[in-house]
Order: C-alpha cells, then structure tokens, then sequence
C-alpha cells in the first residue's frame, strides 16, 4: 500500500516533540479565535501567519501549527453560535438554529458535546477522503462548470423557505433581502460598480463576517438593552457542566448523512463549508424531521450541520492542494501560506513535496483527535460563560465583536457597516424574521451570481446552457424531489401544528 | 532556538502585533491594498521583510492590510490623507495601472509618485495540452474566423489586464474592434479556476499571468501557444513568445511601489536606492523566482515614465473596447 507508507512516513513528521507542541498550541489557540465572534479561520490564519514566520520555524513545523488553527477555528465556530446565538464564523450560522435553543433549555453541555463529535466525525471523514482519492477526486470536481455550481446554488435557494421553523414566506423575504445586499459592490464579470454610491469602501460589497457579527451581536445588545428597559431577560439555566458520554452520541445517524453531503461541497471548488453546513442541515431536516421539532433544539440539528461544515473544510483541501483552486476565503489564506512557504500547490506538489503533504495530512489526523481530548473538558469552561451575569457578558460580546472586526481591515468603515446590520437585525427580530436566511442569501448570492454570469459569458447570453449539462440536470431533478418530498410533509403537518 | 523560546517568542509577537501598530509611527510602513494572501500583500510582506533582514531598513517595516476597491480605498487613503508620509511605501502592480487608466481611482497616476519595480509575471496564453490548437496563429485565425467559437478564461473581468492583453494579441492579428468585442470573456477568481475549468472543457482557452499556473504547464496539463515576454520565460525557454511569432505584444503584470505624490524628494530618492540595493541582492531573486517573477528592475524617474506610458496605453485600449467611454 503506497498511500500507507507514505501516510506512515508522513506521521514520522509530524510526531516529533516541537510539533506536536505546535499542534496543540494550534488547536488551543484556534478554538479561542474561532470561538469569538467575528474572528473565524480566515483572520485566525492570517494574524497568526506573521508569528510562524518570526518563530523561524521550518516549512512543515509552520503547516502543522497553521492548519492546526484552521481546523482549531473550524472546532470553535460552533461554541458562541450555541452559547450565545452569535455565530463564530460563516460556516457556523446553521448551528445557531438548533444548538442556541438547546442551551436556552439548560443543555448547553450536550450541546457542546454533540457538536464536538460531529466537527470530530465531519473532518475525519474528510481527512480520510483527502488521504485515499485526493487526485481522483480532484479529477472529477474538474468536471463541475459553471452551469452546474449554478445549480448546486438554485437547489440551496430552493429548499430554504424551510429551514427556519418561522413562516416560510418571512423566510424568503429574508433570503431574497440577503440576495440585494449581496449585489452590492463592483459586479466582478464587468467591474461595474452596483449600489455604492460613490464610495470606494463599498466597492467590494459587505464581507458577510461584518454583517453576521452586526445582525447578531449588536442586535442582540440592542434587544438586550431594550428587554432590560422592560422586563429583564431571564437568565438562561445552566444545567450539567459536562456532558454524558451517551447524550454525545446522539444525533450520529445525521452527522455520518452530513459528513457526507459536505465533504462532497467541500470538493467543489466553488461550493465551501457555509454551503455544506447549510446543505447537510436542510437535507437532514428533509429526511428526519418529521415531529417538527427542528429549530427547537434537536440534537440531529445541531450534528448534521457541525459534521457538515467541518467535512467541508477538509474536503475544500484537496482541490486546494491538488489543483491550487482554493474552494473559500479560508482555503485561499491556506493557499497563500504555502506560497508564502515556497510551496506551490497544484498537479505537481504530491509527486514533488511528499514529505510536506503527508505530513500534513497527518498532522490534520493529529489535529483531530487533539481537538476532541482538548474540547471535552474544555466544554466546562465555556459553559460557565452562560453563567455570567447578561450586564457583564454583554459588553464583553460588543467589545469582542469590534475588535474581531476592526481586526480584519483595520477599517472604521466597517464598524459602522456593522452597527448598520446591527439596527437592520433589531428590526428584522421585532417583524419575527430570522436572521439565518439574510446571511446565507450574502454569503451565497454572490458565488451564485458569479456562477450564472459565467455560464452565460460561455454560451453568449444563451440561457440554454444552463439545462445543457447532465450534472446540472441530475441536481435540478434532486431539487424537484426534494421540493415535493417536503410539501408532503408540510401537509401531513398541517392540521396539527400549522 | 528552544521549543520553549520559540513558543514563547511566537506568543510576545502576537500580543505586540497590535501595539506596534498603534506606536510606530514614525517607522517604514508599507500598505498592501489587499487582503492577507494576495500578490500585494505578497510584495509587501517580502520585500519588508527582506528589507529588515539585509539590514537595508534599521527597523522592521509594519505592513497594513487596507483592501477595498482592487487598491482603490489606499490610493484615496493615500492621496488624501498621508501624500506627504516620506516612510510610507504602497504596493502596485500592473492591475493597479489598469485601474488608474479607466477612471476607478479618485486620481491619475500623476497624483502619486512612482518608486519602483522588483519583478514582474509575464502573460501567457494557453490551452489544454491534448487542444487542437498548436499555436497562436491557430488560435487567432479561429477566432478571427468565428469570434464567439472559443469562450476563454482569466482571472479579471471584462476590461481587467488578463482580457486586455488577449484583445491586444487579437489588434495585433489585425482583428476590428467590433470582432474582437465579440470574444467571450469568462472571469474566474484567479488562474487556477480558470485553468481548471479549461481542463474540464468548460472554456478553451485561457489569458492569465503565469506564475499562479505554471505547475498545469510543468505537469504537461496545458501548453502555452504564446509568451507575452521580450525574451522567452527563463523556466520555459521552448515557450514561444508572441514577437517571435509575429505579433508584437508583451503583457507583464509587474510589482512595484508608489508613495505619497508631496513625499520629498530626499525621502523619495532614498527610497528608491533602498529598492535598488533589496533588488541587487540574491536573496530577492531567490524570493521572486520562487513565486514565478521574473526580476526587472525599473526606478526612480524612468518607472515614472514607464507607469504613465503604460496608462495611456490601456486607457486607449480600454477606450476602443468600450469599458470606458
């Protein structure tokens, strides 16, 4: 077996003192910065690639310590998305539907701890993929044109009128909400400026991070401050600090189902984690919920898009490495760290640096298992966070937020594009819209449009290619069945819970 | 070093990653337009970096991610606020220029005053190796025969400097403007979409800068029909390039620097020597070529000709494509 001798001599990388240091500084360090808000892998990633550098560490020691963090951040994501209903990063928001409301109930541990089995289960399923049919899969992502990430996006769109347990009519009005704030920005196919009004600052449109952290956490503060005005919020209860080894497992049926579908977004190159979370969650909430209890804290919820999102990332690695096509803005600062690192991603990197690739894969193995010893206990700490009184836990939030944000560009502009979405998620709450699906029509208007443009600049404007290709056509059938297959359930439900 | 200093050092550098951002004003600064990863951030981080270790700069040069409008928010940043900051470096390029020439910085290039260059990516146009086009010749005489017969691909939009070099090599065949406008423009986030589209067939042809994608060239993926170099690419000699080929086009995507248009001109001639003395060392070939540059150098008041020289020329371009009215 030539992949095991090389996995093998890969761990012989790996395992040496320094690194696996690094390694659990990575995991340590990345789970803190995923778990702030407004700060996920992208910037985590970025802030900490100066300090690889001025620590003079060699090539692989450096890849292991980074990607450490970025599967670290991947972990963390989900821990404010659950404490607090402030998603960590993008890819994130979907765990916010089921595991906040979990946490409301007293179970925030469970809710922790399911998450950290499906992140564990998610990425070890994709580091296996990426192990064994890294260049096969790669070969067969090539495949995918526009036409047919095109339709990969139409079936997202199609089935998120049911995501949100909330009227479905408010829910598209968010998403169609999220799809004009997406337009906004310099139109990539022509760099035409759309909806900028002159200013230069919005020529890139609204980093969907800023608009997360603004719908979430300010506008949580602002309901925070107005429910104090009133009534008081009601402290949410605590419950165990740690989690029973059995309540872990439960929901792993639909964390194996979303491990699946987002290893398989994550090796598109035009898909990525926020559309594997979102995927795996809508289709779990397809096939099982059939007591509606999904939105209402069910465990299945929490799992599918945790497995999902984590799936995704590491499954966003092979067309990265393999083809040098970085499949999200995590998996592009990826890519720039290896430039950075003289190591050129594309065809030739497993035939020439296999010492640097199987050590990093071993190293994500490493990561994997180091992530999960280090979440359990550390499932305590966090939950104690809940326990802090809303006044002091509040402004801590804020200051984080401004801070992850600030952060990023170093742009004042962007913290008032922040407070901005934060008055636009407060009024969105007081109509009773969700939030999720504003966010999901930024972050994957944009990749959708894109995708539309370019089909069409193939055919000359002809919208025929859009049902010319066998790939697109499979996944439109599959959006029919699914489309019918939840109506069915929507009218079997009906009578009763409306 | 020691795991424990190592450690500990990495963890003193990111605390003080944000302090010395607020303190050192006084100390060499050089702005990327971009965000953490891209090839401006790339120029900037190198060459600071380098610049601190040959001990060409006494102090560690602070590098500051300012990404909006392809470099846009910077040069306004720049030209509004900081023209007279003699310490302050910004990285351009090429794509910088293209932007200037039509109209989408508040400002010409004669707002700012040009450093230097240090390398450059060279154009390259290139299809699937197994392509039924084994020149540049077949390419443009199909293109010429039927415009819209082969969509091709890059990593910039409609009017961006990978679609006008194309159009450049189609002037050249002596293609109208109105034929050439006709061609199939396809914008894909950077050369490794769009080559990897063009090996799933989706497109069939791409026009980017090489370096991101010389490893589909090396693994035999894809054949380059045309350079867009004087000189062939010293990593492909047996690439031919267009002059030899008959079309005199050349389209280099260069790296370089421009600083405040008020900066003295001490603080603007030291500057420039600094550049010079980081280029002449062999430490910044061994960066560049690492990262598929060639390494040209160009400064002080030739770069200056050789930036407004180059904006007219595409504004023209842009002109008779109609990207710009």
């Amino acid at each position: 077996m030539d992949i095991l001798t090389s996995l093998m001599g890969g761990f012989a990388v790996a395992v040496t003192p320094l690194n696996l240091a690094l390694a659990v500084f990575g995991c340590f360090a990345g789970t803190l910065i995923g778990a702030l808000p407004g700060l996920g892998p992208v910037n985590g990633v970025a802030i900490l690639i100066p300090v690889a550098f001025a620590m003079d560490l060699e090539p692989g020691s450096a890849l292991i310590m980074l990607s450490c963090i970025y599967y670290g951040c991947m972990y963390g994501g989900r821990i404010s998305s659950i404490m607090l209903n402030i998603p960590g990063d993008e890819p994130a928001i979907m765990t916010t539907l089921d595991g906040y409301p979990m946490a409301q109930r007293g179970q925030a541990a469970k809710a922790l701890g399911i998450s950290a089995v499906a992140s564990f289960t998610g990425a070890t399923f994709a580091t296996l993929g990426l192990t064994f049919f890294a260049p096969l899969l790669a070969k067969a992502a090539i495949h995918f044109g526009p036409a047919d990430y095109f339709a990969l996006y139409v079936m997202a769109f199609a089935t998120i009128g049911g995501v949100t347990g909330v009227n479905p009519f408010k829910t598209l009005l968010a998403a169609v909400l999220g799809l004009l704030l997406a337009s906004v920005g310099l139109d990539p196919a022509t760099g035409t400026a759309r909806f900028t009004f002159g200013s230069f600052h919005l020529y890139d449109g609204f980093d969907p991070i800023v608009a997360i952290v603004g719908l979430f956490a300010v506008s949580e503060i602002i309901m925070y401050f107005e429910s104090h005005a009133t009534s008081g919020a009601g402290p949410v209860k605590l419950g165990r600090a740690l989690p029973r080894l059995r309540e872990m497992f439960e929901g792993y049926g639909a964390a194996l189902r979303g491990s699946v579908i987002g290893f398989i977004c994550g090796v598109l190159p035009g898909a990525g984690a926020s559309l594997g979370a979102f995927v795996s969650y809508s289709t779990e909430k397809q096939l099982s919920d059939k007591d509606g209890t999904f939105g209402t804290g069910d465990p299945r919820g929490i799992a599918a898009p945790e497995a999902g999102n984590n799936a995704a990332s590491g499954g966003a690695l092979i067309p990265m490495l393999t083809l040098g096509v970085p499949g999200s803005g995590t998996t592009a600062v990826m890519l720039a760290l290896l430039v950075s690192l003289n190591i050129q991603p594309g065809p030739l990197l497993f035939e020439r640096q296999p010492d640097l690739v199987w050590g990093l894969i071993a190293a994500l193995y490493l990561a994997n298992v180091v992530l999960l010893v280090l979440n359990i206990p550390m499932v305590g700490i966090f939950t104690r966070l809940l326990s802090l009184p809303q006044w002091l836990l509040m402004p801590i939030v804020v200051m984080v937020s401004f801070i992850g944000i600030y952060s990023i560009s170093h742009s004042t502009f962007d913290l008032f594009v922040m407070i901005g979405f934060g008055i636009l998620g407060y009024g969105l709450r007081k109509l009773d819209f969700s939030l999720v699906p504003v966010v999901l029509g930024l972050l994957l208007g944009a990749d959708m449009e894109n995708n539309l443009r370019r089909a069409l600049s193939i055919s000359g404007g002809e919208f025929g290619i859009l049902l010319q290709s066998p790939i697109a056509l499979v996944i439109y059938g599959f959006t029919a069945l699914m489309l019918v297959f939840s109506f069915g359930i929507a009218m079997r439900q009906r009578p009763g819970a409306g | 070093m020691s795991i424990t200093r190592k450690l500990v050092t990495g963890a003193i550098f990111a605390t003080g990653l944000t302090a010395i951002s607020a303190v050192t004003a006084s100390a060499a600064e050089c702005i990327a337009p971009a965000d953490p990863g891209g090839g401006w951030d790339f120029t900037c981080r190198t060459v600071g970096r380098l610049l601190t270790d040959l001990g060409i700069e006494d102090s560690s040069v602070q590098v500051t991610n300012m990404p909006g409008g392809v470099g846009a928010v910077a040069f306004a940043n720049v030209a509004g606020k900081r023209a007279s900051e003699g310490e302050l470096l910004v990285a351009t390029s090429t794509v910088g220029v293209t932007q200037i020439a039509q109209g989408k910085y508040p400002g010409g290039v004669d707002v700012m005053r040009w450093v230097g260059m240090l390398g450059t990516d060279v154009g390259v146009i290139t299809v699937p190796a197994d392509s039924e086009y084994d020149s540049i010749d077949d390419l443009l005489d199909a293109l010429k025969a039927d415009p819209t017969s082969i969509p091709v691909a890059g990593s910039s939009g409609a009017g961006g400097w990978d679609h006008i070099r194309l159009l450049m090599l189609a002037d050249a065949a002596g293609m109208s403007g109105e034929d050439y406008k006709a061609i199939r423009w396809v914008q894909f986030d950077g050369g490794s979409p769009a080559v990897t589209q063009m090996l799933g067939g989706q497109v069939g042809a791409v026009s980017t800068d090489l370096g991101e994608i010389a490893g589909f060239v090396e693994s035999g993926d894809i054949k380059i029909l045309a350079a867009l170099s004087d000189e062939p690419i010293p990593a492909f000699p047996d690439a031919p390039t267009a002059k030899a080929q008959g079309y005199d086009v050349t389209g280099y995507n260069w790296r370089g620097f421009y600083t405040g248009g008020d900066v003295s001109d001490a603080d603007y001639q030291a500057w420039v020597d600094k550049l010079k003395a980081l280029y002449d060392t062999a430490e910044w070939k061994e960066a560049a070529e690492g990262n598929g540059l060639i390494t040209v150098w160009r400064g002080g008041d030739e770069f200056e000709t050789y930036v407004a020289e180059q904006a007219q020329q595409m504004e023209e371009i842009s002109r008779s494509i109609g990207v710009i009215q």
